[in-house]
């Protein structure tokens, strides 16, 4: 086996007892990137030099004597909308092809404290805008398992590069999904914070009051590690939860009998595709030979979810959004003679379709005349959905679905229609409203061997029962080994020619 | 309620954004999709509810009043598309406030 | 006749050592763009952390002027796009300020106007935008310096009870008055830590239905703001006696001019889309804190100068005077300390004090003379160590030189001649010098005797108690 298909927690111990060396390791991973992303396309930006550099420097660390940290050594793919000083950062937006940020996110410095090592920025929708980054400005990312379906969205690429090797861990960004689903269509592990836990500080904004940052990552010992790295308390934001928080990698026991795991009803609708509901019913039956309690509940409120979801978070955006103007970085048509125009030139062109639709919807709900009926209804519909969950876990200590209605779906199929590319978030929107945390683990395939997701949720600032859940749950499958077969031939794929 | 063409007109204008011809009338077909997903919002009775502005639910987050260093103007600057010496360079500024 | 509705809007800068929502320096006078960071510049994932002080002087205004604090207070965001709004919003405070329903009075010939304030709260400024070759809309281009960026601002909006253009002026002195003394704004106008504008609507006296208003901006200076409501009041007068109607928009005052001048139409309302800013947590202004906030108050203009014409039975005008800076006041009631009489003391601090400090354009920070020696020498006064006259010329010195008035008087040789026997010397010197004058005195020309006190007083360099000189001399000359 490469050191690049290892789990950050196999290669961890091998890089600390300096068996291999750090160089040894992100040239492995850089190695695969070079041989497999021409088709893959997980990354706009590779860190070739930064990454060997780091290498060396942590190699030399580790020489004289100084302990491992808990990352050390660890290739991450960082989301291209988590800034990154001195690295290009993009947002896969045209409008910030050449934005280079000149600060870290929050995220950043602790994975950097941690050893781990940007070895690229990967491939998303537009500035996290839709589900399958084919919203993306650069290029379309492929799904490893199968080149002609989408991996996903918004972190696609993160989740593309998870899966197919070309790095041992990896950030998303999640608003409404943007974790779980990606990591659901392309078989990993995707765990969406609960809101506040990890600083937003760095991540280009999308809606403010749903983002987070989280780890995308081989299996759930992974997610633990990264987690606990990245999460804490943050004043640069001013949401960042000030509790004290757990070593979620305590939690990793395969035991979980005695726990209550409730099925909310309205997860299993008329939308679920048979071969996610088989795959589901069966997760559902090892999680209780494992001895957990399954409860039927409902949440009643949740079908109202994404409504409220793309009134909240296009009004949010807009305003997110706004100050891309051209004039303190960006892309600036240079024919405009006045400000104004100047601005609603280089938006219009630096600007993709999704994120136009998102700016117009926002501005529209926000408007005087709708502002109450759509805006502040959807607010108020937020607490209903917020009450179904505090409901729910009054007697549930987690709550389990399925992350997406299907597995990953055609390329193209979904790009001419808006509101069916909107439903694939239909189950990962309501944890985001109520500032939940979600997780996404893999829990089967179907018969065209594309993967299955099983989606956890949790009691706001719970990480640690999702992850033991989800733990247990990993170590009575196997769907978390699986990867895909021969590497796809590029020439047989039409369309989506890499341009970056 | 519907979404017109007019509106999407406006709207482009408010929020600073050109939208070609073909753009503009796709939009009013898709987003009249949409906001007939958002009115089922209607159905609801939220009489009573608050609006969930933010699920962190905290207060008085507050930074002491300690300035400290800024960045240089050089990195400020460094992205700008236009400038002119230490200044970011916009064209004319035709309305007024 | 006509009346004005004027109802007028104060930001002021707050005076905190960094920005509202970033750690940078408020100091914007500093070369363009180097008190800038990534939350400040607007930059991508930036976000906004709340200045602890900003807050603080936020409710401290609040409560100042007499407002009901906001317990669940917030942040709102603006939507509006101008190339000195670094994210094209404003982070300001819409539905919920810290402050509602104050009032402020204001003494107005003999009377208290009470103004209502409708709103104080808190929010961002701006940067600067410098327009090159020409004015805003005819250059060709403009520069952006963002140092001003995010200044914590107070916005003090008042209800339209303004009566007059004088009025107006008063309420903003008032207004300054009461954030100099809290120590919240450095109000220069000047340098732009304060700023107005203006709405101003006529109609007939005693109607309550409220008229089309206009604004009046670039108003650089509190008599601006009273000039440019004195031609408005006229013109408005006029369009309305012309059978016209005024028109609702911006009017800029032009200064050189005399005049305001139309700028541009309000068309519609604009639609800024206000909305609650999601990145910053609500406040929740407890009743304890707003207590604990309270008791840090100072005594403010108002109150202070009720007391002093109570406490120290000044008249209107003195206490007005000596209460317009919370430096002078101190001064004042420092020097009555040591002293004990206040009208005293109020007349030398209105008099040759304040004469001195304007002619010198020292201010009373920087004065020399301590509250101690101005009573000290009011003391010599009283005990006949020196004259009145001559204390102007020790006060002058004191003044310039900062030395105690004791010292002044000894290297001068400024004491005053009370020993009789050496008054007498002087005194039978003079009546001998002048033999004819004293005879016309010994004939019972009264007058005259004042030339003889002149002479004993040239010849002592003011120096002899003139009381003493006088007596003195009429103890020789006319019994």
């Amino acid at each position: 086996m490469r050191l690049n298909e290892l789990k950050a927690h196999e290669l961890l111990p091998m890089i600390s007892r300096q068996e291999v060396t750090v160089e040894e390791a992100v040239t492995c991973v850089l190695d695969r990137i070079s041989a497999i992303d021409g088709t893959i396309q997980a990354y706009i930006t590779v860190t070739c030099e930064h990454a060997l550099r780091k290498a060396r420097e942590a190699d030399a660390r580790l020489a004289k004597g100084e302990p491992a940290r808990p990352l050390e050594g660890l290739s991450v793919a960082v989301k291209d909308n988590i800034s990154t000083k001195g690295i290009r950062t993009t947002a896969a937006s045209k409008y910030l092809e050449d934005f280079i940020p000149p600060y870290d996110a929050t995220v950043i410095q602790h994975l950097e404290d941690a050893g781990a090592i940007i070895i690229g920025k990967t491939n998303m929708d537009e500035f996290a805008m839709g589900s399958s980054t084919e919203n993306s400005a650069m290029f379309p990312t492929r799904n490893p398992w199968n080149p002609k379906r989408v991996p996903g969205g918004s972190s696609g690429g993160s989740a593309a590069a998870v899966i197919s090797d070309e790095a041992v861990i990896a950030l998303g960004s999640d608003t409404g999904g943007s974790i779980r689903q990606p990591a659901s269509f392309c078989g990993i592990v995707g765990l969406k914070p609960s809101y506040g836990l990890v600083s937003r500080h760095g991540l280009i904004g999308y809606a403010s009051s749903m983002d987070q940052i989280g780890p995308m990552t081989k299996d759930v010992r992974d997610c633990a590690l990264v987690l606990s790295a990245i999460a804490g308390h943050d004043p640069k934001d001013s949401q960042s939860y000030p509790g004290e928080l757990p070593d979620y990698t305590e939690y990793l026991i395969p035991d979980i009998t005695g726990i209550t795991v409730g099925v909310p009803k309205e997860f299993l609708d008329e939308g679920l595709s048979q071969a996610v509901r088989d795959a589901f019913t069966e997760a559902l039956e090892k999680l209780e030979a494992l001895g957990v309690t399954i409860k039927d509940v409902s949440l009643p409120h949740a079908r109202h979810a994404l409504a409220a979801y793309y009134v909240i978070s296009s009004a949010e955006a807009g305003s997110n959004l706004a100050r891309l103007d051209g004039v303190r970085y960006g892309v600036r048509t240079c024919a405009s003679e006045d400000f104004a125009s100047m601005m609603a030139k280089s938006r219009g062109e630096g600007f993709g379709p999704e994120v136009k639709r998102r700016i117009v919807l926002g501005t529209y709900v926000l408007s005087a005349e709708n502002h109450d009926k759509y805006f502040n209804e959807a607010l108020r519909v937020r607490s209903l959905i917020a009450r179904d969950f505090q409901e729910v876990f009054e007697t549930c200590d987690c709550l389990v679905g399925p992350t997406s209605p299907t597995v990953a779906f055609e390329a193209g199929e979904k790009t001419r229609d808006p509101l069916a590319m909107y439903l694939s978030d239909v189950y990962t929107v309501p944890p985001n409203l109520a500032g939940i945390p979600g997780m996404s683990v893999p829990c089967g395939f179907d018969k065209e061997g594309m993967p299955v997701g099983l989606q956890i949720m949790g009691r706001q600032y719970d990480e640690a029962t999702l992850l033991q859940v989800a733990y247990a749950f990993e170590q009575a499958t196997d769907f978390h080994v699986r990867r895909p077969e021969a590497e796809p031939n590029a020439y047989e794929l039409a369309g989506g020619e890499r341009s970056v | 309620m519907k979404i017109t063409k007019e509106d999407v007109a406006r709207i482009s204008v408010l929020a600073r954004l050109e939208l070609d011809e073909d753009s503009q009338s796709q939009f009013v077909e898709q987003l009249s999709g949409i906001l007939k997903v958002i009115n089922a919002l209607d159905e609801l009775d939220t009489s009573g509810m608050n609006q969930t502005i933010s699920p962190a639910g905290l207060t008085n987050v507050l930074r002491e009043d300690i300035a400290l260093p800024s960045i240089a103007p050089e990195e400020a600057l460094s992205n700008a598309p236009d400038r002119e010496g230490a200044f970011f360079k916009v064209p004319r500024i035709l309305d007024v406030d | 006749m006509f009346e004005p509705v004027i109802g007028i809007e104060v930001h002021a800068q707050l005076k905190t050592e960094s920005k509202m929502f970033c750690s940078c320096s408020t100091n914007f006078d500093a070369s363009p763009n180097s008190n800038t960071c990534p939350i400040c510049l607007g930059f991508p994932g930036a976000l906004p952390v709340l200045n602890k002080k900003a807050l603080e002087y936020g409710i401290k205004t609040a409560l100042a002027f007499n407002c009901d604090i906001t317990e669940c207070s917030r942040f709102d965001r603006k939507n509006y796009f101008y190339p000195d709004i670094p994210k094209n919003y404003q982070i300001t405070q819409d539905a919920f300020p810290v402050g509602l329903n104050g009032y402020v009075d204001i003494p107005l010939d003999n009377d208290v106007r009470r103004i209502r304030i409708k709103r104080v709260h808190l929010e961002e400024d701006a940067g600067k935008s410098i327009h090159e070759g020409g004015t805003i809309t005819d250059a060709a281009f403009s520069l952006e310096d963002y140092n001003r960026a995010g200044v914590p601002l107070l916005e003090i909006v008042s209800e339209p009870d303004i009566r007059s253009p004088r009025e107006a002026y008063e309420y903003l002195c008032m207004l300054r008055r009461t954030l100099l003394y809290l120590g919240v704004s450095d109000c220069k106008m000047e340098e732009g830590s304060l700023r107005c504008d203006v709405n101003i609507s006529i109609r007939p006296k005693g109607a309550d239905k409220f008229w089309t208003q206009v604004e009046l901006k670039n108003l650089n200076s509190f008599r601006a703001v009273e000039r440019s409501l004195d031609y408005e009041v006229r013109r408005q007068s006029q369009v309305v006696a012309a059978g016209e109607e005024v028109i609702r928009e911006t009017r800029h005052w032009d200064e050189a001019g005399q005049a305001t001048v139309s700028m541009r139409r309000k068309e519609t309302a604009e639609d800024y889309r206000y909305f609650p800013e999601p990145d910053l947590p609500p406040l929740n202004i407890t009743g304890s804190r707003v207590e604990e906030i309270k008791a840090t108050l100072p005594e403010l203009p108002g109150a202070r100068r009720e007391r002093f014409m109570r406490d120290y039975e000044l008249p209107e005008y003195d206490a007005s005077l000596l209460t317009d800076t919370q430096e002078l006041a101190d001064y004042f009631e420092e020097a009555v300390r040591e002293y004990g009489q206040a009208k005293t003391v109020s007349n030398w601090v209105m008099g040759e004090f304040s004469r001195l400090m304007n002619a010198t354009g020292i201010g009373i920070e920087s004065v020399k003379v301590a509250p101690s020696d101005l009573a000290a020498m009011l003391k010599m006064i009283d005990k006949g160590t020196i004259s009145g006259k001559i204390a102007k010329t020790v006060f002058e010195e004191m003044f310039t030189e900062g030395k105690s008035p004791e010292v002044i008087v000894k290297e001068k040789g400024l004491v005053q001649i009370a020993d009789e026997e050496e008054l007498i010397r002087i005194v039978d010197r003079v009546i001998e010098e002048n033999g004819e004058v004293a005879d016309q005195v010994r004939a019972g020309k009264d007058k005259a005797i004042g030339f003889l006190v002149g002479q004993v007083m040239k010849m002592t360099k003011g120096r002899a108690n003139p009381q003493m000189v006088n007596e003195l001399l009429r103890g020789r000359l006319i019994n």
